[in-house]
């Protein structure tokens, strides 16, 4: 265009083309507007309006999706919850953790035999960058990502460092905020143990039938 | 009269008037300065005639950090480096540690390797163009129109890998999990709004006449200072050479597909080229990844990696074509855990050599559009 | 790509090693600067990396065969060193890798710049200056790049211990976590 100031008016039109389509053409021109994977679909109720559930904690997670994390969490299969936890305290994690925010002592009973359980299990908030080695690294599938991110607390230097307590789980939990992958977990976990039930019966098996032809050699040593 | 810096100056001279330079810090907490990165300028009137570029507000010393550590657990620090990209340092990393064992990375892996780089290149442009009409003056407009498209990438990124920006997503012998259902049509959606976001964007200031004349001729690199000074990326190629790594070192599976590589025909590049470059480059992008979009195989996404990773003694220097540049990662394994030496090779440091050459003789404004331009980020400056 | 061999420098400068273990040219002192410019002068012009790596005093031990034939184990001190290593390429004939190292002691550790042959050393070997402690003979601007001016000490280097209560931080300890532990927050 020839006209002075022609391709200001041109990048005007674009922008007024943005104004009115912010209204009329929201999936185009608004950013983030994919809650195809919410339950109901639906936008969330509003700025300031974060919809709480009772339960087990403040779910964070209607607003956030089901595949964000954010802070790690130990699991356990239900009941009470010191009675089915997965952790053993074998401190691989506060090994790997890159920030070294684990802090974990193992767990010992009267005798001072050693018990696999954790007895203190802290991470430090403050610390902890949700980078999911931890989770990687972890033998057993102890701890795995929530997506807890209301974490704040007046108290600055005790009131950031989350407990055993506060981080223990149970597995359901996890199945609803996480579904398709505390699925593939269970799965694997399930294939794992039955490979390892098939190879102790293998064993068992074989220790069987070494037994029995070692009996029936002495019992024909005998006869001879 | 001119002074040692910029020997073709003449400083402002007039009778009765007694004048000095103006040394002015454009310190570390500014607006347009990219993070916290200081240049201390001498001037004369508006004119530049010595700039001296501070930095290390950011330095965390990543490179001692990564050897009390497994090289698997320095993984998520490279997210750190240069934190627009997370994607891409993670395979530069990834790339180098594979050189030291012997792994193959499966066929569905390297192809998403090459799309989640592709989608961080995309991400990193739509960025920089935002930011650079942003410290032009256009305030704030065009850079959220650019981010609303970053923010439709950075969902993708965060249903593949868990987070947004600090991705982790990278192992060595592939990925870490695979991506979700219909994330590859998801995928493919944003991919195909794209181009009509670009057209727009490219209506929008391609033609005007403030950024035509505010970026033409500021900030000229040759050609010549450009190679020795060890420039890569789109500022090498804004200068005339044809230089990309995925052309050179073909790492990856890039000689799978068909894409070509923008460069300016001269022997000068200034600011405008290197813009218009990244724009014709993010066409480029999307050529490539609605190729790999089509061909992805089935298949698993790990190779056989060692559990424990403790390579042998060796040496490797791994490097891609990040958005910014050529990010290198240099290891020397000693057969322990962890590193012996871990070096990352930074592209907006060695991008910053000639910032002192093009900005001396211009004026105060015209800096900030060169330091816009060069397209620095502090993490990886510092480390 | 291929790589850029290694033959040619060895033909033209016949003090020069080549390690084979580690891949790399090992310079002799004082000869840097003239491998460099013939280098240059063969089309390698782009300098990609320039880092240094060190190395402490530490025990080696060989197996060697003695005189009498047999093999036997020998322990030898092998002396400290710092290397400053350059990744080199050729961007005109797209031609790949040849890693130099020039080596140096630990103490009053030296160096020959290449700076005037390949400017993006500049700002590299001084960092190395400003982490290893190396001098470069011949750099235009050496000063500390990522530390501050008035910094002492060398962090990269392997026996660098940080100083003691180096910065404070922001964890109660002394005063403040008595405070605190008394009822009187502060917040």
């Amino acid at each position: 265009m020839s006209i002075l100031g022609g391709g200001i008016f041109k990048g005007m039109a674009v922008t007024l083309r943005n104004f009115v389509g912010s209204y009329i053409n929201k999936k185009e021109r608004l950013p983030t507007n994919d809650y195809s994977w919410r339950a109901d679909g639906a936008l969330p109720q509003g700025i300031g309006d974060y919809p709480k559930e009772k339960g087990e904690q403040l779910s964070d997670t209607t607003t956030v999706t089901e595949y964000s994390r954010n802070f790690p969490m130990l699991l356990h299969d239900g009941g009470e919850p010191m009675d089915t936890v997965r952790c053993v305290a074998c401190q691989i994690c506060e090994r790997e953790c890159p920030p070294q925010c684990i802090y974990i002592e193992k767990d010992y009973d009267e005798n001072g035999k050693y018990i696999k359980r954790p007895a203190v299990f802290d991470i430090d908030v403050s610390v902890c960058m949700s980078c999911q080695i931890c989770v990687e690294v972890c033998p057993f599938d102890a701890i795995v990502m929530n997506s807890q991110f209301e974490l704040s607390t007046p108290d600055r230097f005790g009131g950031l460092l989350v407990r055993r307590d506060d981080l223990l789980k149970s597995n359901d939990y996890y199945h609803k905020i996480h579904p398709e992958e505390a699925a593939a977990r269970d799965q694997k976990m399930a294939v794992e143990k039955a490979a390892k039930e098939a190879k102790k019966k293998a064993a068992a098996e074989k220790a069987k039938a070494a037994a029995e032809k070692k009996a029936a050699e002495a019992a024909k040593e005998e006869a001879e | 009269m001119s002074t040692a810096a910029a020997p073709n100056y003449e400083l402002i001279q007039q009778d009765g008037l007694e004048t000095n330079l103006l040394e002015v810090s454009m310190g570390p907490h500014h607006p347009s300065t990219h993070g916290v990165f200081r240049m201390d300028v001498k001037l004369d009137g508006e004119t530049v005639v010595d700039l001296r570029p501070v930095f290390g507000y950011l330095h965390r010393n990543h490179e001692k950090l990564a050897e009390n550590m497994s090289y698997l657990s320095s993984m998520p620090f490279t997210d750190r480096l240069d934190y627009f990209n997370s994607m891409t340092n993670n395979w530069a990393y990834a790339l180098a540690a594979e050189k030291l064992i012997e792994v193959e990375v499966p066929e569905r892996a390297e192809y998403l390797r090459v799309i989640m780089a592709e989608l961080t290149r995309l991400v990193n442009h739509v960025s920089l163009v935002g930011f650079f009409i942003n410290d032009l003056g256009a305030l704030g407009t065009p850079l959220l129109y650019a981010f609303r498209e970053r923010e439709k990438i950075l969902d993708l990124f965060e249903q593949a890998s868990g987070a947004r920006m600090m991705c982790n997503y990278f192992r060595f012998g592939g990925l870490r999990n695979d991506v979700p259902e219909g994330w590859l049509k998801r995928a493919g959606e944003v991919v195909d709004r794209f181009p009509s976001f670009l057209d727009e964007y490219e209506q929008l200031l391609c033609e005007n006449e403030i950024i035509l004349s505010r970026t033409q001729g500021v900030g000229n690199l040759p050609r010549e200072l450009a190679i020795s000074a060890g420039i890569t990326g789109p500022m090498l190629r804004a200068s005339g050479v044809a230089y990309d790594l995925r052309k050179v070192d073909q790492y990856g599976i890039y000689d799978r597909f068909k894409f070509r590589v923008p460069y300016t025909d001269g022997d000068t590049g200034d600011c405008y080229d290197r813009f218009m470059i990244r724009m014709l480059e993010m066409r480029e992008s999307i050529e490539i990844l609605k190729q790999a979009l089509a061909g992805i195989p089935e298949g698993e996404i790990m190779g056989n990696a060692p559990r424990v990773f403790k390579p042998k003694p060796a040496e490797s220097y791994g490097r891609i074509e990040g958005p910014k540049g050529e990010l290198g990662f240099y290891l020397i394994a000693d057969g322990t855990p962890k590193p012996y030496r871990y070096r990352v090779r930074p592209p907006s440091l060695i991008n910053l050599t000639v910032l002192r050459d093009m900005c001396l003789g211009g004026k105060i404004a015209d800096a900030v559009i060169i330091l816009g331009s060069i397209d620095i980020v502090l993490g990886e400056v510092d480390r | 790509m291929s790589g850029l061999s290694h033959e040619p420098v060895l033909q033209q400068f016949p003090d020069a090693e080549w390690d084979e273990a580690a891949g790399a040219l090992i310079v002799p002192p004082g000869q840097a600067r003239t491998i460099a410019e013939w280098l240059l002068g063969q089309g390698v012009d782009y300098c990609s990396n320039v880092t240094g790596v060190d190395y402490l005093e530490r025990e080696v031990k060989e197996k060697t065969t003695n005189d009498a034939g047999e093999v036997e184990t020998v322990t030898r001190t092998e002396p400290g060193r710092i290397d400053v290593v350059y990744h080199l390429y050729s961007m005109q004939n797209k031609t790949g890798l040849l890693v130099l190292k020039q080596r140096t002691g630990r103490d009053n550790a030296e160096a020959e710049s290449l700076t005037p042959v390949w400017r993006s050393c500049d700002l590299q070997e001084r960092e190395v200056f400003d982490l290893f402690g190396v001098n470069f003979k011949g750099h235009p601007d050496q000063r500390r790049i990522l530390m501050w001016d008035e910094f002492e000490g060398h962090p990269m280097r392997k026996d660098y211990t940080e100083p003691f209560d180096y910065e404070w931080e922001p964890t109660p300890h002394n005063e403040i976590l008595e405070k605190h532990q008394k009822g009187k927050v502060i917040v």
